[in-house]
């Protein structure tokens, strides 16, 4: 028996429902709270419920439209490298500061995508985060944290 | 009133406030023309830089990026028949075979005007219900309150969800189940955090936004990369013909527009609707006024079915403001994002924002005025030169989104676990919208949970735990039917498709 991808979204849901008002029922809540008309529970319980019946309608219940994805069409290979080269970079920022780090990531993007040419990649990166990381920090006094060029003593 | 519009021009018209408006606009219309990105997107990426603003100027830099975002997705839908946003499809009915007829220029004039003065229509309605709706909401109590968000709610899901219904349900739960995340309000007890220390606050808006629209909405570009129907279609942009509008076309807009306005600000109004039904129904309402022969030219570059939609998507985002400043009920996405970000500044929209900060209220309606303005005197004679942004690469287009959603969130807590999460989230947004899992109502789900349990929590105290406060007063009752209403009409209309 095959299921439709929607289906199979909507037993994840229902999963998740499950756990949620499993976990809703676990909440702690003060003693004299428990028997309260409200409490921090009653609107978590609520909605795990809700969760519940509509995605249990949602597999029950036949589908009407069904959303056809060609999955030939779809490009894995580019938002796999995308994904993968974002999250190398929210591990990084932190450790090697805004500048180096964002211009990093949006050379390694342009990159990924196809893109070759170096002078504009490069333009559209370290000069493109200054000129940014300028506007930010030095016109609109939005502070941004970067310890590397706090210690090389370009910021404050 | 003419004391608090002076108060709203006077901040309005300040030197940041015009440059801002300008900025706003001429950016918006820049996100809006990209096909994908639209003002809900436009808005987020903008949240990062009002940081550092005061309020009045925030939201008049958020109001000049919506109608610019609007007015730009007309453009990639006359120039190449993608839409930028829902609400200008019906733009490219007759916008799009104007411009293989040579006449691209015309038909973003047309389009600018129509924009323009359904705005300035809108505009004035607004100005005048706006006060008196504050007056009447203020006779609303919390139950109220709970069912006009759960008819907020309904109504977008019916809407927005193609008819897909219970899927746009299910986003609503999943939006209010996001919401309740971190310290309770009343009681501080952490709920889902699952003892991460990072969660005790809850999820970010900003972070759910920039998950939801504008990280997935570049995911969603490069994972349909290689769709033949999504590719994008050149156009030759530089014979766009002239911009000139002759007497002809003059006349037939004039009698387009004012019906036009009316409907897409009753539309927008209306909690959920927005600008696409306001488009698609103008639309229809104008093919049926115009006689036979203008009949026949729907559908082939009609001045009236071009006008219609762009007159009333227009009319219909000023609409959306109503619910937004009187009652502090978003009525569609967009609004939902500027709620959060009203939220983000310390301001809680509603009834009594007239009375506590009339310089941003007034401001805000003045704003949305000036920003029609700019748009047509800044973007007309600039419509040659802007059209050219349609030729951005997406190997940079894409990057640099995502570089503006991790940066929004850097900026508000300098901390590498929001930007995990936001990636995580991102990538279930980009999956859930492949199978047609609206977004929109997710969005105004969570920026309504808390006040919905705030609401739901007084009522029941109050009646003690019944649930009779849902019939005990008449509005809330009359607001409880209408939902029923919608509900009830999904499932009529499931099983009519059925048979």
């Amino acid at each position: 028996m095959r299921i439709s991808p929607t289906k199979f979204i909507s037993l994840l849901f229902l999963v998740l429902s499950v756990f949620y008002l499993y976990t809703a029922y676990n909440i702690q809540v003060f003693a004299f709270d428990e028997n309260a008309p409200f409490n921090a529970r009653t609107f978590p319980i609520y909605l795990g419920w809700a969760g519940i019946i509509l995605s249990s309608l949602k597999i029950i219940l036949p589908e009407k439209l069904t959303t056809e994805v060609n999955h030939k069409h779809l490009d894995y290979k580019s938002i796999i490298y995308l994904i993968i080269i974002s999250l190398i970079y929210a591990a990084v920022i932190l450790k090697i500061g805004y500048f180096i780090s964002t211009s990093l990531f949006l050379f390694a993007s342009y990159y990924f995508l196809g893109e070759r040419r170096w002078g504009l990649m490069f333009i559209l990166s370290f000069p493109f985060v200054a000129a940014f990381m300028y506007l930010l920090h030095g016109l609109l006094n939005i502070y941004l944290r970067d310890p590397f060029l706090k210690y090389i003593g370009v910021m404050g | 009133m003419i004391e608090g519009i002076l108060i709203g021009l006077s901040t309005a018209l300040s030197l940041t406030n015009i440059l801002m408006v300008m900025v706003g606009c001429f950016a918006g219309t820049i996100i809006g023309m990209l096909p994908g990105l639209g003002p809900m997107t436009a808005i987020a990426l903008m949240i990062p830089i009002t940081y550092g603003f005061d309020p009045s100027t925030g939201l008049i830099l958020m109001a000049g990026v919506y109608y610019g975002a609007v007015f730009g997705g007309s453009t990639s839908s006359i120039l190449l028949n993608a839409p930028g946003i829902p609400g200008t499809v019906a733009t490219a009915f007759d916008g799009y075979p104007m411009a293989q007829q040579g006449k691209a220029g015309k038909a973003l004039a047309i389009a600018a005007y129509s924009s323009f003065a359904g705005g300035t229509i809108s505009a004035i309605f607004l100005l005048v219900a706006a006060p008196s709706l504050s007056k009447v909401s203020l006779a609303f109590r919390s139950p109220d309150y709970f069912a006009l968000m759960i008819l907020g709610l309904t109504a977008i899901s019916a809407f927005s969800s193609k008819g897909q219904f219970l899927k746009a349900m299910m986003m609503v739960v999943l939006g209010l189940m996001l919401a309740t995340v971190g310290q309770d309000s009343l009681s501080d007890i952490t709920r889902f955090t699952f003892n991460n220390m990072n969660l005790t606050d809850g999820i970010s808006f900003v972070l759910i936004v920039m998950a939801t629209f504008a990280m997935s909405e570049a995911l969603t570009i490069i994972f349909r990369g290689k769709d033949p129907n999504r590719a994008a279609k050149q156009i030759s942009l530089t014979e766009l013909g002239s911009i000139k509008v002759n007497k002809e076309e003059t006349i037939k807009m004039a009698k387009t527009i004012p019906r036009s306005s009316i409907l897409g600000f009753l539309i927008g109004v209306l909690p959920g609707a927005g600008a696409t039904i306001a488009s698609f129904l103008a639309y229809g309402m104008e093919r049926n006024y115009v006689n036979e022969e203008e009949k026949q030219k729907f559908g082939k570059g009609s001045v009236h079915g071009l006008s219609a939609p762009e007159t009333a998507n227009n009319a219909a985002c000023s609409g959306s403001f109503v619910p937004l400043l009187t009652l502090g009920i978003p009525g569609s996405g967009t609004t939902a994002v500027m709620l959060g970000a009203l939220l983000g500044f310390g301001i809680q929209p509603g009834p009594r924002l007239y009375q506590t900060n009339p310089e941003i209220f007034w401001s805000v309606i003045m704003s949305m005025y000036i920003g029609m303005v700019v748009l047509l005197i800044l973007n007309l004679p600039l419509i040659p030169y802007i059209a050219r942004i349609l030729a951005v690469p997406r190997n940079y287009l894409i990057p640099l989104i995502l570089f503006f959603s991790v940066t929004g969130i850097y900026l508000m807590s300098f901390n590498n676990f929001d930007i995990f999460l936001m990636i995580g989230i991102a990538v279930v947004a980009t999956f859930l919208r492949l199978y047609d899992f609206p977004m929109p109502p997710l969005i105004l789900a969570f920026v309504l949970g808390g006040l919905m349990e705030e609401t739901l929590r007084r009522s029941l105290l109050i009646s003690d735990g019944s649930p009779n406060f849902l019939w005990d007063r008449p509005i809330t009752l009359i607001i409880l039917l209408i939902t029923i209403t919608i509900v009830g009409w999904q499932i009529f209309s499931t099983f009519r498709k059925k048979n």
